[in-house]
């Protein structure tokens, strides 16, 4: 009998301050897993978000920085373009990357910088207690839109993937999802595509993954991932939106 | 014959393994707490594990351990 699951040696042994269920912790384990497999741990720098994840340096057991709100894009651009030979990413909420930084993600796609983006869609501002973001959707009840999104005084909801992908520098961009297992083995090899695109050279890189936040929508963490499936894989429909031909 | 090994002081009781497991072997373990103050999540009946990796690759706290 031999282990055929085994905790990622590309985590710290630090558990996470994640609440029950919370799937920032699978793709957590996605990307350490990547990173181990394609043996690149030693040469990767990440970069963290604001948001719930904003201390995820201390789990990556990769070289990771920390960037004010929005600006990882930026931050990432400025590291890669110094240190060409490093793998770097970033790690970002719909929060973080969709509202205040909503300039640095376009214009690092735009000019084409050689990073991977991992853009993680809970549909909500986890950390501060769970306001509308511009990924929320319509009707979608949260602290700051207590009668459900109204398009005609909220607006709508901004498909992140679907207009990075009309930028020429932007060469692979995915959606994919975290709610079973045949999805989850999706989004590993969306994640291990990203760093291959990156590690030819070809361009930017961006993996939007769809995730849950169980404490801010209230509901348990089963039912969370079936409103994933019901309510947000209607509005964010998975599947490639650059880069379907690539082979890497 | 497959196993499963749970962290115990990792896990936070979400659930999440006990939905997906086909064997439906895996529960909450009422009668125990761990230091965070949750119900660790265990197997009832290991004889019928099969070693699929479903609940493994569903923890967001990567708990489990697969040996097969
Ligand atoms: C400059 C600045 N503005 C606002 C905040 C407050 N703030 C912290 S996290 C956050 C939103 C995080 O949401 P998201 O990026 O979706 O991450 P999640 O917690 O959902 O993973 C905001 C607005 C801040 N820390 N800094
Ligand atoms: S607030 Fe939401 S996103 Fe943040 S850790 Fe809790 S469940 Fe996850
Ligand atoms: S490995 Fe499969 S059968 Fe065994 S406990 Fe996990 S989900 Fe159930
Ligand atoms: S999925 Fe992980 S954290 Fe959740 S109950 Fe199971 S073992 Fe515990
Ligand atoms: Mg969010």
């Amino acid at each position: 009998m031999k282990p055929v699951f085994t905790r990622t040696t590309g985590l710290t042994d630090k558990p996470f301050h994640y609440c029950p269920g919370c799937t920032h912790g699978i793709i957590h384990r996605l990307i350490a897993e990547v990173m181990v497999e394609m043996g690149i741990l030693d040469t990767t720098i990440g970069v963290s978000p604001v948001g719930c994840t904003y201390n995820n340096y201390e789990y990556f057991a990769c070289d990771m920085v920390q960037a004010a709100h929005g600006r990882a894009p930026a931050v990432g651009t400025a590291i890669k373009r110094v240190h060409p030979d490093n793998m770097v990413f970033t790690y970002q909420g719909d929060g973080d990357l969709a509202a205040i930084g909503a300039a640095e993600i376009v214009h690092a796609a735009a000019r084409g910088e050689k990073i991977s983006t991992f853009f993680v869609n809970n549909a909500v501002y986890g950390m501060t207690s769970g306001q509308m973001a511009p990924t929320t959707l319509v009707g979608q009840v949260t602290t700051t839109s207590p009668f459900g999104r109204r398009p005609e005084f909220e607006g709508y909801p901004i498909n992140v993937s679907e207009m990075i992908a009309t930028l020429r520098g932007a060469v692979y961009v995915e959606r994919v999802a975290v709610n079973d297992f045949a999805h989850i083995s999706k989004a590993k090899k969306a994640i291990r595509k990203a760093f291959r695109v990156q590690q030819e050279g070809l361009g930017f890189s961006m993996v939007e993954i769809l995730s849950t936040c169980p404490t801010n929508w209230g509901k348990d963490p089963v039912a969370s991932l079936r409103w994933m499936e019901d309510a947000m894989f209607k509005q964010y429909p998975l599947g490639v939106y650059r880069g379907q031909e690539l082979e890497v | 014959m497959p196993r499963v090994e749970f962290d115990e002081e990792r896990c936070k009781g979400c659930g999440l393994c006990v939905s997906v497991c086909p064997q439906k072997i895996i529960a909450l373990q009422k009668d125990k707490l761990n230091s965070k103050g949750f119900h660790p999540a265990g197997v009832v009946d290991m004889d019928r594990c099969t070693g699929c990796t479903m609940c493994a690759t569903i923890c967001p706290d990567v708990v489990i351990t697969v040996y097969r």
